[in-house]
């Protein structure tokens, strides 16, 4: 019984050590610890969600690289292209007037020739015509050294003729 | 610095009553009894008893230290003296006599007054006794633990906790976001926060210095855990709001059977924290108990194949008592969160009524 029987002078000492601990603890200890933890867990939330958005950011960031680059690839593809065609139309266009060219200097060179060719078949023309006067002329000095050779030949001339 | 203070107040505890260390004389090697031994140990003393020596003639010696006594009495207001002027042979001090640790007035024979049924008479005795002193070197420890952690807070705010306070951080957050929140509700359990942090670390720290051989049993003395249970009784009936109110005088029952409903919901305001009283009380006197009981075995016996398996055996126990010890602490504090959270939830779904049935 003595053991279950409460005490007025414990339940004293109990409530007043107790009143103390709760009030000193509540002012100087639970309020800064409970506080500061709370602050600690709010800051190291923030923190986490800040590393989040950066993580986010650095993403788009990211993508938006690759978009920038794959634009460059794009614009250099075309720029590339265009020099390509530019140059092939150059190098076509070159080769046109080289050939126009060289058509040009050909056919001046073929008229040249012909030139030459006239002028030289009009001096074997000259020549052949001299030389044929000179040996018809020879021929006919000497076919009509005596009378009856030169009579022969009018007769000759003659048969050949017709009159009409 | 900051890690001798508290040797220093302990050592200062102990030499204030030390000067006057008392070595009483007892009677002659008596027969052990166990049952007084134990109850001696587990009860409330006026003087912390240490050790007996016997000496060669067989006479015993105690070493203990006096505490102060504190009467309030009817005629000569308040009396304050050394518990070692009762070291005599009846026990008879300045019109005081002492009995079984209670305090009476002497009728001038060395015998306890009565009065006209035959009831002794006894003055308020307000003593420092040996549960008050080992409840002050808890509430030392405390102290000095959580200002020093309150101090670290402050000094590394924002960092991470090193030494002490990584030690009790976990705990505070245990009973804030485990026992707090939980029971109470995210709106209101701050304004408990304070009560279940120090009813926990009070409750454990008594319950552990209870556990050092030689100390005090004052978490498994009745008028400790009655105190702590009237106090959590006080905040939930004083918290109570118009639901937790409405709910005992008007239960969601036919009006019919509120004749024994409001009675039984009325006996609910008492027994809860009734439970609270003797749950702890029991666990820990018991505790004591069963420690004691096995170390009797040894004196009865007194026979190595006793002696060796009980030591073991009281070592093991003493390792769940470590537990129990947390354990009680623990479960004072959740019932009090859920009696609290009880008397000032907002408003009950019809499916929750039915389960509180």
């Amino acid at each position: 019984m003595e053991l279950i029987t409460p005490n007025i002078g414990l339940i004293f000492w109990t409530t007043l050590v107790f009143l103390v601990v709760l009030f000193a603890l509540t002012k100087f200890a639970w309020k800064p610890i409970v506080s500061a933890i709370q602050e600690r867990d709010a800051s190291i939330e923030k923190a986490l969600k800040s590393a989040e958005e950066a993580k986010a950011e650095m993403a788009k960031l990211n993508s938006s690289n690759q978009l920038l680059l794959r634009e460059a690839q794009g614009e250099k593809d075309k720029i590339l292209k265009e020099a390509k065609q530019i140059a092939d139309k150059m190098i076509a266009d070159a080769k046109e007037k080289a050939q126009v060219e060289a058509d040009k200097e050909i056919a001046k060179a073929k008229d040249a020739i012909q030139n030459e060719k006239k002028i030289a078949l009009a001096e074997v023309k000259s020549q052949v015509a001299a030389l044929s006067v000179s040996i018809a002329e020879k021929l006919l000095k000497k076919e009509l050294q005596n009378k009856d050779s030169q009579t022969a030949l009018v007769y000759d001339f003659l048969k050949d003729t017709k009159f009409n | 610095m900051k890690k001798f203070s508290l040797r220093y107040l302990l050592l200062g505890f102990f030499v204030l009553f030390t000067t006057q260390f008392a070595y009483a004389e007892g009677g002659e090697g008596k027969e052990f009894d166990a049952t007084e031994m134990i109850m001696h140990h587990v009860q409330d003393s006026h003087e912390w008893h240490f050790f007996t020596t016997t000496d060669e003639n067989g006479k015993e010696h105690h070493v203990s230290m006096p505490l102060p006594i504190i009467l309030y009495t009817y005629d000569r207001g308040i009396q304050i003296f050394s518990s070692a002027n009762f070291h005599n042979e009846g026990k008879v001090y300045d019109g005081f006599v002492m009995d079984h640790e209670h305090i009476y007035y002497d009728n001038g024979s060395g015998q306890a007054r009565t009065d006209g049924n035959g009831d002794k008479i006894a003055p308020i005795d307000l003593s420092i006794t040996k549960n008050v002193v080992s409840m002050m070197i808890a509430m030392t420890i405390l102290l000095v633990i959580f200002l020093s952690v309150a101090g670290a807070y402050k000094k590394r705010e924002g960092q991470a906790p090193k030494g002490l306070q990584s030690f009790i951080e976990p705990l505070v957050v245990f009973i804030k976001d485990d026992i707090a929140v939980p029971n109470i509700g995210e709106k209101k359990y701050a304004k408990y926060l304070p009560y279940l942090l120090t009813v926990f670390f009070f409750v454990w720290v008594n319950n552990l210095l209870g556990l050092i051989p030689t100390g005090a049993n004052a978490s498994g003395s009745i008028s400790f855990t009655f105190t702590l249970a009237a106090i959590t009784g006080l905040i939930v009936n004083l918290s109570g709001n118009k639901t937790y109110w409405g709910h005992i005088f008007a239960p969601p029952v036919p009006p019919l059977l509120w004749i024994i409903m409001i009675p039984v919901e009325i006996l609910g305001i008492i027994s809860k924290p009734f439970a609270l009283m003797i749950r702890l009380f029991a666990n820990i006197t018991a505790g004591h108990i069963i420690i004691l009981s096995l170390l009797s075995f040894i004196f009865i016996f007194k026979s190595v194949f006793v002696g060796i398996p009980v030591s073991i055996f009281v070592v093991i126990m003493n390792f769940l008592e470590l537990f129990v010890a947390f354990l009680q602490a623990y479960v004072f504090t959740l019932l009090s969160a859920l009696y609290i959270g009880l008397a000032t939830e907002e408003h009950h779904h019809e499916h929750e009524v039915e389960h509180h049935k």
